[in-house]
């Protein structure tokens, strides 16, 4: 046993038997479930990705870990805590989030919108600014160009990257993505998930990342859980992924076939 | 008599009584800037107040100005003839402009900017102050400008309860048929509205955030 006497942090993620539906406007009792029952464990390090078509769920289980929705049964569990027992505001401070057209603050700089959370937990300035230029240097843009230009003078590439280093800058053990390079071109788009792989493998933080991308999905994750109505359908890693025998799996894999003019 | 013949020799009485004009619209816009915007913001996440605060401003605004100067004088404490009440009444026509704005301002902000700041981890009150506010600024100051240019208009029509201002050579020279009476007090209000406009429309691309 270890003898320390706090247990090691563990960025761990754990849905049991989580349901999650909306009241409609009509009335509680004919309420819709979005997720219903969805049971599964996200280990520390790992990319999980949650593959779906539009409505499946997918965001709203990713909204579920960072509590900005809460499961109407079953409990969702972030670092050992039910995410009821966690303050939303220290939960999501310590959870990194990416989402599609990046959210940056246009009244921002780069520089202060990478600073976002660091200035919230109050570091001191020099951390800050140190912390500023390693993350940009991280995501492949020179500080020296960047720190000081808003987000309307950045490229939709660029700005997603800034997005990333943002979702970094505190250094969180959980990544949270949200079809991050979704509304890219389809070459920046490739150029990013390459380095976002490399740099994923480097930090080891444990990763939910959602998408409706099957090629993405295979690129990018350690695992794969397939989501169809609200349920998980299929789990596997990327490899094992294509052999499922499912009909979803075989929708997603038809989408990968090559088009004609294609070179293999 | 020519109107520049009676401008110049009034000219005391005029600058006197553009700043009385003046005097009266800054305070009413203080006032409604201080009831506004803090109102504006408090109907943001609170539909049946928000109905119903915007209906009540909007019935302000379709009331006849000379009406509700009228409708003003019986009543205790606010009414009366003099400044107080001219007051109460431009307060109240310049509140719908501000409100609507701030209101629509602090809502029309891009959802991803929105959401990213509440997945971040920023309180209600970050998110109002450090991000709806900044970006709804220049929406607020729209609504001030085109309030204070309203304001400068009614404040003419104050002077038929005695609040003086412009309005009073407006009035003066419609009851002595004198074109140069009425351009005295006339001119003098569309330059300061002229004015205000430049000013606070320069102020607004100032502040713009892109």
């Amino acid at each position: 046993m270890n003898a320390k006497a706090t247990p090691t942090y563990q960025a761990t993620i754990q849905f049991r038997e989580v349901t999650y539906s909306i009241d409609s406007i009509l009335g509680k009792s004919s309420s819709r479930p979005i997720v219903s029952g969805v049971s599964m464990q996200v280990s520390q390090g790992e990319t999980l990705i949650l593959l779906g078509r539009s409505g499946s769920g997918k965001t709203t289980l990713l909204r579920l870990i960072n509590k900005l929705l809460v499961p109407s049964a079953g409990t969702v569990v972030v670092a050992g805590r039910a995410t009821s027992e966690w303050n939303p505001i220290r939960l999501r401070r310590s959870i990194g989030y990416v989402i599609q057209e990046a959210g940056l603050f246009p009244h921002f700089t780069v520089a202060q919108n990478i600073a976002l959370v660091p200035t919230l937990e109050n570091w001191d300035a020099a951390r800050v600014a140190t912390r500023v230029e390693e993350m940009l240097n991280l995501v492949g843009l020179d500080p020296r160009d960047f720190a000081a230009r808003r987000p309307h003078q950045l490229s939709g590439g660029q700005r997603q990257r800034v997005g990333v280093a943002r979702a970094l800058a505190a250094d969180p053990p959980i990544l949270l993505m949200d079809e991050p390079f979704g509304a890219l071109d389809p070459v920046t788009r490739a150029e990013l998930q390459h380095e976002f792989s490399a740099l994923a493998r480097r930090l080891g933080k444990t990763i939910v990342f959602v998408t409706h991308d099957v090629r993405e999905a295979l690129l990018l994750g350690t695992r794969i859980v397939l989501l169809q109505a609200g349920q998980i359908v299929a789990t596997a890693p990327p490899d094992q992924f294509l052999d499922i025998d499912h009909p979803e799996v075989r929708a997603f894999a038809a989408s990968l076939v090559p088009v004609p003019g294609a070179r293999a | 008599m020519s109107p520049w013949i009676f401008f110049v020799e009034h000219r005391a009485e005029i600058a006197e009584a553009t700043l009385a004009h003046l005097s009266l619209v800054l305070i009413a816009m203080l006032i409604a800037v201080a009831i506004a915007v803090p109102l504006g913001m408090l109907v943001v996440h609170r539909t049946t107040l928000r109905s119903f605060v915007l209906g009540l401003a909007s019935v302000f605004q379709t009331i006849p100005s000379l009406a509700l100067f009228g409708f003003l004088i019986p009543i205790p404490f606010i009414g009366g003839i003099g400044r107080r009440t001219a007051i109460f009444a431009l307060v109240l026509y310049a509140l719908l402009p501000i409100l609507r704005n701030t209101y629509v301002g602090l809502t029309s902000i891009d959802s991803a900017v929105l959401q990213a700041a509440e997945a971040m981890g920023m309180t209600n009150a970050q998110i109002l102050w450090r991000v709806r506010f900044p970006l709804a600024l220049t929406f607020i100051l729209a609504g001030i400008r085109t309030a204070t240019i309203i304001t400068i208009g009614v404040a003419t029509i104050a002077a038929a309860i005695g609040a003086g201002g412009l309005g009073t050579f407006i009035f003066r020279g419609v009851a002595m048929v004198s074109d140069a009476v009425i351009l005295a007090g006339a001119i003098p209000a569309a330059l300061l509205a002229i004015v205000a406009d430049l000013l606070l429309g320069w102020l607004e691309r100032r502040l713009a955030v892109v």
